[in-house]
């Protein structure tokens, strides 16, 4: 196949940056889309140019590295799908592709294609966990779970943290992640204990980073390459809504350690 | 080099137990005095840093990935052994350390295998308690299943994400204690060296993977989790950033490498599709629960399989291996694939490819059960692949995927440098020469989670520690030295790509020292690899500079740390003169062509001593003493 790709290139978060167009021959729909960058790094290289910077990591779409908008969809056409993942027999000889990064204010451009989504990783540390320590706790088997709330659970829990809802969201809104992590541990009897405190300092923290509200497009759901359920939005609003009606004083889950 | 395992004494059953109150501890007072740096976040690291941090220590934690939460364990499908005997099937401490130090091919250590057996169970109730959402039976209780090399189902798992879960779990504890403020957790950055003052482990040297910085940390104990070296192959099922460097630097330091040989090769991954490939997917190994293994029994078989009637088709590991059938462990798997392969009955264009077919179990128990088990699987495989598994049968074949080899550690998990431990795939103690399914993400939290923090203690409050600060002129040192190579890498103004290099060293050691090995190709790598070095450091081209991100920086500094290592491993495989598990020499195998030990010369564990630039590394042996089980010759029919 021969294409031909558009490509945004920014040197730092601080330069402006453009789209660049590069042509691409000999590409086997066999090939994976990031194979295909690294053919166009090689020919880059080879021409004494600078190579595309790309997050990527284990290449079979469960790390949540890899990213790009391809054109206009948060990794690309093929639904479920994460950019490592999907194949240049998606696309068509003589085709022309635009390569973006995620954009959204909570997830600055680092270089290229590479973004900051550490903005993620703080929601995670304001509360998406169980306050548990290591040890003493009882045996697997003695809280008995019903298998539909396991299995739902476990819906929720394959997010893979990559981002794509917030690139694909008009309003950048990081809804879809944060409700994945509420939904997945309000359903386990483990993590009902401060569920409370928990969806109020994840959604406190995720405004603080700078993403928007969600106004129900539901583009997250979309191309969420994990197939998360905006069912599970609809979670994270009755919980915050109940948390926020019960809500005492100290429940941020720093201040009672 | 002094190899002290310093194997508690008393009964197998009590050694762990007795170590546990024999070793020192530190008071919750002293703790916060102490500084300790994890590299590398999957379980075991994220484990033991949460952990440490948990119990008061300052905690420092690196990882490479823009996030800890996508270190590669995360990509761990199967699941996760535990002895728990959930199914009253038979199962018992001794019986998963017996499995496993059999699948090991005996090449491992009794004690340290049987703590690990010991520790299994409670790693599940500490991911049940962290919100782990382990598949369920309907009464509510946790479901198992079976895997290879094992006759009970002790497996447990989140449908084919478990090390995806149990990842995150590990990640939200190690979150908790970051937004608590007892760990710094430094992203994206690479440790390039270890630093070593007055023979104890004080401290490592960074790049910061964005602005390209070069930071020295100091501290009073290093703990590496930086996984295995698989990714020397270049094709392997490890994520592409996976490298051997952290490991390989703390080995040029003094801390000796044990059995680099002994690699995994995977029976069930996608076939290679052409030259673009730069990595392999893996199927995973619960796969082979419910489909059956197959070629054409006549070569070059070119039907389309459907087309092929049951009468012509060999299902060679239940002929084989009649009462494991196809969970037969993995390297003999791998082994049995290759050798159809290799007499002309592959299937698919390539040749280079067996059947995995779930057409029985389709029927059997109907489609719907199929998804309910494999469903993320069967979609991945379409991806890649776009051929439809339940209609057609995947053609799988072995794949580089676990390096059981690492760095030497002794029951305390501790390096042959004071103070640098070493946990999960990156040393080298519990697999020995094999490692069986499930068993890597019980290995790498039990290391971190309930072996670790204890250990550490230990050698915290029986060493005398100076105080020490990243101001010490040996920080300097490494530093400088670690400047000087980035330096000399960007140099180079040769033609060829850092991908390149990789590419080339990863087809000498697949081809030599992949899944058979001969002393003659083993010889042959061992001379092509320093001309390939050679080559390496006059014709590489990379872009750019070392003051910015540099993602061509990074892989030409991994390739040249592999180029070096992978001549270790060849070494290594050459010198070891018999087969065991994934270490393979066809001059020593059985009539029946399966894996010969040669247990009075070889039980031993090959650990290696850097001798200096230029120098061969000097080999030195760890007897492997057994008193529990028997050694047998590993039987699987």
């Amino acid at each position: 196949m021969r294409l031909v790709l558009h490509v945004w290139r920014q040197k730092s978060p601080e330069e402006a940056g453009a789209m660049v167009s590069y042509r691409l021959k000999e590409i086997s729909p066999d090939m994976s889309f990031l194979e295909m960058l690294d053919i166009l790094n090689e020919q880059l290289l080879a021409e004494e140019k600078d190579p595309v910077a790309f997050d990527h990591d284990c290449r079979e779409g469960i790390c949540g590295m890899c990213s790009l908008v391809i054109n206009g969809q948060a990794h690309g056409p093929q639904s479920g799908t994460t950019t490592c993942q999907l194949h240049m027999r998606s696309f068509k000889d003589g085709d022309e592709i635009y390569i973006e990064p995620f954009r959204a204010k909570a997830f600055p451009v680092i270089r290229d294609l590479v973004t900051n989504r550490s903005s993620f990783d703080r929601i995670i540390q304001a509360g998406g966990f169980v306050s548990v320590r290591t040890g003493g706790v009882p045996d697997g088997n003695a809280l008995p779970i019903p298998k539909t709330a396991a299995d739902l659970a476990m819906d929720f829990a394959a997010c893979i943290g990559c981002g794509a809802c917030v690139a694909a969201c008009k309003n950048a809104s990081a809804m879809l992640f944060v409700s994945a992590k509420v939904s997945q541990l309000a359903l386990l009897p483990q993590g009902k204990v401060e569920r409370e405190r928990r969806v109020l300092a994840m959604v406190g923290q995720m405004d603080q980073e700078g993403f928007g509200h969600c106004s129900n497009t539901f583009e997250c759901e979309a191309v969420c390459p994990k197939e998360i359920s905006v069912s599970s939005i609809a979670r994270l609003n009755r919980e915050y809504t109940r948390a926020a009606l019960l809500e005492r004083p100290s429940s941020s889950p720093t201040s009672s350690e | 080099m002094k190899l002290d395992a310093k194997i508690p004494s008393g009964a197998l059953e009590q050694k762990w137990s007795s170590h546990k109150f024999a070793m020192k501890l530190v008071s919750p007072a002293n703790k916060r005095k102490y500084k300790v740096i994890v590299v590398g976040t999957g379980l075991a690291g994220a484990s033991a840093a949460a952990t440490l941090a948990e119990l008061g220590y300052q905690v420092e934690v690196f990882c490479y990935q823009d996030s800890p939460r996508r270190a590669h364990s995360i990509a761990a499908q199967g699941g996760i052994n535990a002895a728990k005997n959930y199914q009253n099937d038979g199962d018992s401490t001794f019986r998963l350390f017996y499995d496993t130090i059999k699948g090991g091919d005996f090449r491992a250590r009794e004690a340290n295998v049987y703590r690990l057996a010991e520790v299994s169970a409670a790693i599940i109730d500490q991911a049940v308690a962290q919100g782990v959402p382990f598949a369920r039976e309907y009464g509510g209780l946790l479901a198992n299943r079976s895997f290879g090399g094992a006759q009970v189902s002790r497996t447990f798992y989140a449908r084919g994400q478990t090390g995806q879960q149990l990842l995150l779990g590990a990640y939200s504890a190690l979150s908790r204690q970051i937004g608590l403020g007892s760990i710094r957790m430094h992203t994206r950055s690479e440790m390039l060296d270890l630093v070593v003052i007055d023979g104890l482990a004080r401290g490592i040297i960074t790049r910061d993977l964005v602005s390209g910085v070069i930071d020295s940390w100091a501290a009073d104990a290093v703990v590496l989790a930086t996984g295995g070296y698989g990714n020397a192959f270049f094709l392997s099922t490890n994520a592409v950033g996976c490298n051997v460097t952290a490991a390989f630097r703390a080995y040029k330091k003094g801390a000796g490498f044990a059995n680099p040989c002994y690699t995994q090769i995977h029976p069930t991954c996608i076939p290679v599709s052409g030259e673009h490939q730069s990595k392999l997917t893996l199927m995973s190994e619960s796969l082979r629960n419910d489909a059956r293994v197959w070629v054409p029994k006549q070569k070059g078989d070119k039907r389309r399989p459907e087309e092929i009637p049951e009468n012509e088709r060999d299902y060679y590991l239940e002929r084989k291996y009649p009462s494991f059938g196809n969970l037969a462990p993995r390297d003999i798997a791998s082994r049995s694939a290759k050798e159809v392969c290799d007499e002309g009955r592959g299937v698919g264009e390539s040749a280079l490819g067996v059947y995995l077919d779930f057409g029985e179990a389709i029927s059997r128990l109907g489609e719907a059960k199929i998804t309910e088990r494999y469903a993320n699987l069967f979609q991945m495989y379409e991806r890649i692949t776009a051929d439809n598994p339940y209609h057609t049968p995947m053609r799988i074949y072995p794949a580089v995927h676990y390096t059981m080899g690492g760095l030497w550690v002794d029951y305390n998990l501790q390096s042959t440098i004071p103070g640098l431990h070493v946990i999960g795939e990156a040393n080298f103690s519990d697999h020995g020469a094999n490692r069986l399914g499930a068993s890597a993400l019980m290995q790498g939290l039990a290391d971190g989670y309930f072996i670790l923090p204890y250990t550490l203690a230990h050698y915290l409050a029986s060493q005398r520690l100076d105080k020490i600060t990243s101001d010490h002129p040996a920080f300097a040192i490494a530093k400088a030295e670690v400047s000087k190579r980035l330096k000399r890498l960007l140099s180079s103004k040769g033609k060829r790509s850092p991908r390149s290099f990789h590419r080339e060293l990863g087809m000498l050691l697949w081809e030599h020292c992949g899944m058979a090995r001969h002393h003659q190709g083993l010889s042959r790598a061992l001379a092509k690899i320093p001309e390939l070095r050679e080559e390496f450091w006059h014709n590489l081209h990379i872009s750019g500079d070392a003051s910015s991100f540099n993602q061509q920086l990074e892989h030409a500094g991994r390739v040249a740390d592999f180029l070096e290592f992978g001549e270790l491993m060849c070494r290594d495989a050459l010198l070891r003169e018999e087969s065991c598990g994934g270490h393979f020499r066809s001059e020593y195998q059985t009539p029946e062509g399966e894996a010969l030990r040669h247990d009075e010369t070889f039980a031993h564990v090959a650990v290696w001593e850097h001798q200096g630039e230029g120098k061969a590394p000097l080999r030195h042996q760890e007897e492997l003493v057994f008193s529990a089980v028997q050694l047998s010759t590993r039987s699987y029919k």
